[in-house]
C-alpha cells in the first residue's frame, strides 16, 4: 500500500514504530541506561498532600535501602527488627515454596506453576503494610500475600495439586487461590479483570461507611487491557479507598514492557492523566514497598482517594512452567538487574542493623526448607494431580448455581454412569 | 509435500499468504519476535519484518479494534487471540463492529480479516484455558466460523479464510496442535509425523470455506463433528464397530447443509458431537437444522454428545471432556431407537 496520490507525492512516507527491547538472546545485557536514583532521594509528600504533589514521583523511584543496606531518607518506615525479620522469613519462604512447586510440576505432580522469583518483596511488604481486614484483588504472582498472612502452606499446595485438600475442589488452575478470610480474592486467568473489582470493593466499603480498604494488582503487560483504564476512571471519579498496584517486572511472557507503552512513559505516570496520586517504587526494596503501600493506605483510609503505585522490578524466571525465556531474552539478564535481589537486600539491612548474621540466616534457611518440605509431604499424602481419579465426581456439578438445576443433575448422573462404564465398577 | 503438525501447517499458511499478498499483516500477544506462545507465527517477523508481524499489547479489544481500522484502510489483518478464553474483551469489537460493518455501510466498508484463536480442552488448562466458545460467534450474523481438525485442512482453510473478503473466526483445536489425537485420552498420543494424514502440500492451496467432508462413509447413522471431536467420533465409531458416516463440518457458519442433509436422509439417524458446554451450544443449532430438513427421514431422535454445563474443571478435565464412552452411550441410544 505504498501508493500516494500525486498531490501528496512530496510528503514523507509514514513509518510504523514497533518497540524492540535492547537485548535479545545472544546479546550481553546492560542496564546502565536505567536511571536509578540514589536511595533516600525522593521526597515524601504529606499524607494529606494534593495529588499533584506526587506527580514528580511518578517519574522517579522511591528507594529506601542504599547499596550498603542502610535505610535512608524520608521514606524510611523505621520498622522494628521483628517486623523486618518476619518479612525476610516470608520472602524466603515464598522463594523456597516456588522452587519446590516448580520442581513438583517438572515431576509431573501438577500441570502448571508460576514463580515470582525476584518479586518477593512486593507482595510480602504490601501484606505487612496493610491491615489483615483489607482485601486484595491479586493476580498470579502475589503468593507472598498468602504466605505473609499466615495461610497454611499445605492448603496452598493442595490447591496446586488439585487434590482432595484443595478448598477449590480442583476446579481452578494451580496457583489460582482464593480465600476470603485471608483477604485474598479469587484469581482469574483472564488478565486485568480484578482491577475494577478492587475498585468496586473499595467503593462498597465507602458506601457502607466501613474502614477497610482494597488493593488491586496488575502486571505491566496487562495494563493494556481496558479493565485497567476502567478501574482508574472509577477509582478517580469516586475517590475510592483503593491502592492500585502495577507490578512492572519488565516482561509479559515474551513481550517486553515497551509493548505495553513503557518506552514513552512510566506506568506510574498513568496516574497523572487521571489526576490521581501516583508513585514509582523500587520493587526490590522491601522497605520502599512497605513505605509506599503504607502511605497510600493511610491516604485511602482518610478519604484522600486512590493511589496508583508502580513497583519497578524484574521477572527473574520464566513466565510460567510453560515458558522458556531463553527464546526471547538474554541468559543472565536477571543477574544484571540494577536493583539487586530483594531478599539479599533486606538481609543486608538487618545485618547492618546488627539484628542478623550469617549463622541465623543459615538456620532460618534450614528451618524454611524443612517447613516447606514437610508441608509438601503432608500435601502429597492427600494426592497430586496425576493421581486424581474418579473420586467425588458429583462435586464437579456443584456450585455452578446455588441450587443444582435439573439439567446438571441429569448430567451428573450421566457422568457417573460413564465413570462406571470406564472403570468396570462404581466410582468411589 | 512436507509432513507438518497443525501448528507448522498454520505457520506455513501465514507464510504463503504473506509472500503472496503484501497487505497481509499478522499480530497478537507474543506473536512477533517469539512467534506466539504456541509458535503459530514463529519466524514470520524475521522473514517479513516488524511492521508485518509484531507483538501486540495485551488488549484483545485493542487488537480487534485496530484490525477494524486496518481492514478499513485495505490491509488484511490476521490476528491471534492467545486463547479463545481471552476473546471476550474483544467481543464488542467483533460482534458490534467486525460482523456488522459490511451490512451497516451497504458494502462501503468491509472487514477482510481473520481472527485466529486456540480453543478447547485436553491440556489441563482449567476453566480459563480450555473453553469452546464457538456458539457465541455462530450466533452473530456477518461472521464466518471455521474449525479445522487436521494439519492439511488447517493450512488450506486458513489460506481460504485469509483470501475470503469477509471476517472469519478461526478456532484452532489446541489439543491436536502438536500431534494427532486418537480420541482416547488415556492412551499416548502419536506424533503427527507418524500420521499419514498430516502430509501437507507446500505452497498455496485452499480448502474451501463452507464445505464439510465425509471423513468416514457409512450407512447406519450420521455423526456430525468438528475440531478435536472429529477424532473422538472416529475412535468411538471404530471401537463400536458401527457403520456410521462421520462428517467433519470444518465450517460452522455458513454450514454445509447439503452434505449434512444428504447424509442424514441416507442414514436416517444423526448424532452430533461438540466439546463445548451443552445448553445453547452449536450442536443445538445443528439438531434444529436436521430436524427441520430431515424430519420425515429420521428413524430416531437426533442426539447430542457434549461437554457438561459446568465451567471446565482443572482436575476433572477428562471427566468433562466428551470421550469415546460418552459417544458409545449415545451411539447405542440412537441405534436402538
Ligand atoms: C485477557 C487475557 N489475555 C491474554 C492472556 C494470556 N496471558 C497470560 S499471562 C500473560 C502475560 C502477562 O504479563 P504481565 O501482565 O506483565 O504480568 P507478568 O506475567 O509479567 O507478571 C498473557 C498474555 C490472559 N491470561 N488473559
Amino acid at each position: 500500500m505504498n501508493k500516494q496520490s500525486p498531490s501528496r507525492s512530496n510528503r514523507p512516507a509514514l513509518a510504523l514504530h514497533v518497540p524492540e527491547p535492547k537485548y535479545r538472546p545472544g546479546d550481553t545485557p546492560d542496564f546502565s541506561s536505567i536511571q536509578v536514583p540514589a536511595a533516600g532521594e525522593a521526597p515524601r509528600p504529606d499524607i494529606a498532600a494534593p495529588d499533584e504533589e506526587t506527580f514528580p514521583l511518578c517519574n522517579s523511584l522511591v528507594r529506601v535501602l542504599d547499596d550498603q543496606g542502610k535505610a535512608v531518607g524520608p521514606w524510611d518506615p523505621k520498622l522494628d527488627p521483628d517486623t523486618l525479620r518476619k518479612m525476610l522469613k516470608d520472602m524466603k519462604t515464598v522463594r523456597v515454596f516456588d522452587d519446590r512447586m516448580y520442581r513438583a510440576q517438572r515431576q509431573g505432580k501438577t500441570s502448571f506453576y508460576m514463580k515470582c522469583t525476584g518479586e518477593e518483596a512486593i507482595a510480602v511488604a504490601a501484606a505487612a503494610a496493610m491491615d489483615p481486614e483489607d482485601m486484595h484483588f491479586p493476580t498470579y504472582r502475589q503468593q507472598g500475600l498468602l504466605v505473609a498472612r499466615g495461610y497454611p502452606l499445605v492448603t496452598m499446595m493442595c490447591q496446586i495439586y488439585s487434590n482432595a485438600g484443595d478448598p477449590l475442589h480442583g476446579r481452578q488452575l494451580p496457583i489460582m487461590y482464593s480465600d476470603k478470610e485471608h483477604g485474598f480474592f479469587s484469581i482469574s486467568g483472564n488478565l486485568g479483570t480484578q482491577y475494577p473489582q478492587a475498585v468496586g470493593w473499595a467503593m462498597a466499603s465507602a458506601i457502607k461507611g466501613d474502614s477497610r480498604i482494597a488493593m488491586g494488582w496488575i502486571g505491566d503487560g496487562a495494563t493494556a487491557e481496558g479493565d485497567f483504564h476502567s478501574a482508574l476512571t472509577f477509582a478517580t471519579v469516586y475517590q475510592a479507598p483503593v491502592i492500585l498496584a502495577v507490578v512492572n517486572n519488565q516482561w509479559a511472557i515474551s513481550s517486553f514492557s515497551g509493548i505495553a507503552g513503557a518506552e514513552q512513559a512510566t506506568f506510574a505516570a498513568r496516574a497523572i492523566g487521571y489526576g490521581t496520586a501516583g508513585l514509582r517504587v523500587d520493587g526490590n526494596d522491601a522497605l520502599a514497598v512497605y513505605a509506599a503501600v503504607r502511605w497510600a493506605a493511610e491516604r485511602a483510609r482518610t478519604n484522600k482517594g486512590p493511589t496508583l503505585i508502580e513497583f519497578f522490578t524484574y521477572r527473574a524466571e520464566g513466565h510460567s512452567t510453560s515458558d522458556d525465556p531463553t527464546g526471547y531474552r538474554p541468559k543472565g539478564e536477571a543477574e544484571q538487574w540494577p536493583l539487586g535481589d530483594p531478599i539479599a537486600r533486606l538481609k543486608a539491612h538487618l545485618v547492618v542493623l546488627g539484628e542478623w548474621d550469617e549463622e541465623r540466616d543459615s538456620a532460618l534457611d534450614e528451618e524454611i526448607n524443612a517447613t516447606v518440605r514437610a508441608a509438601q509431604k503432608e500435601a502429597e499424602k492427600t494426592g497430586t494431580l496425576s493421581d486424581q481419579g474418579f473420586d467425588n465426581i458429583p462435586s464437579m456439578f456443584e456450585d455452578v448455581y446455588s441450587d443444582t438445576p435439573w439439567h446438571l443433575t441429569e448430567q451428573r448422573d450421566a457422568s457417573l454412569a460413564e465413570a462406571r462404564e470406564y472403570l468396570g465398577r462404581d466410582p468411589e | 509435500m512436507s509432513t507438518r503438525n497443525m501448528i507448522e501447517a498454520i505457520n506455513d499458511a501465514h507464510r504463503v499468504m504473506m509472500e503472496r499478498d503484501p497487505d497481509v499483516v499478522v499480530y497478537g500477544e507474543d506473536a512477533g519476535y517469539f512467534g506466539g506462545v504456541f509458535r503459530a507465527t514463529a519466524g514470520l517477523q524475521k522473514q517479513f519484518g516488524k511492521t508485518r508481524c509484531f507483538d501486540a499489547p495485551i488488549s484483545e479489544g485493542g487488537i480487534v479494534g485496530t484490525a477494524v481500522g486496518m481492514a478499513a484502510y485495505g490491509l488484511k489483518p490476521v490476528i491471534e487471540i492467545q486463547f479463545a478464553d481471552y476473546i471476550y474483551p474483544g467481543y464488542d469489537q467483533i460482534v458490534s463492529e467486525v460482523a456488522k460493518m459490511r451490512y451497516r455501510t451497504a458494502g462501503e466498508w468491509t472487514m477482510p480479516m481473520v481472527i485466529r484463536t486456540p480453543y478447547g480442552g485436553g491440556i489441563f488448562g482449567g476453566q480459563t484455558h480450555s473453553q469452546s466458545p464457538e456458539a457465541l460467534f455462530t450466533h452473530v450474523a456477518g461472521l464466518k466460523v471455521v474449525v479445522p481438525s487436521n494439519p492439511y485442512d488447517a493450512k488450506g482453510l486458513l489460506i481460504a479464510a485469509i483470501e475470503d473478503p469477509d471476517p472469519v473466526i478461526f478456532f484452532e483445536p489446541k489439543r491436536i496442535y502438536n500431534g494427532p489425537f486418537d480420541g482416547h485420552h488415556d492412551r499416548p498420543v502419536t506424533p503427527w509425523a507418524k500420521h499419514e494424514k498430516s502430509a501437507v502440500p507446500d505452497g498455496h492451496y485452499t480448502v474451501p470455506l463452507g464445505k464439510a467432508e465425509v471423513v468416514r462413509a457409512g450407512g447406519d447413522l450420521t455423526v456430525l463433528a468438528y475440531g478435536t471431536m472429529v477424532h473422538v467420533a472416529l475412535a468411538a465409531v471404530a471401537d463400536n464397530d458401527i457403520d456410521a458416516e462421520v462428517i467433519d463440518l470444518k465450517t460452522l457458519l455458513p454450514v454445509d447443509i447439503e452434505t449434512i442433509e444428504a447424509s442424514v436422509k441416507k442414514t436416517g439417524r444423526c448424532l452430533i458431537v461438540q466439546e463445548a458446554t451443552r445448553t445453547g451450544g452449536y450442536g443445538a443449532e445443528l439438531s434444529a437444522l436436521v430436524q427441520e430438513r430431515c424430519f420425515y427421514h429420521l428413524e430416531a431422535p437426533v442426539e447430542r454428545v457434549t461437554g457438561w454445563d459446568t465451567p471446565y474443571p482443572h482436575a476433572y478435565e477428562w471427566i468433562y471432556f466428551p470421550g469415546p464412552i460418552r459417544m458409545k452411550t449415545a451411539l447405542k441410544k440412537v441405534m436402538a431407537a
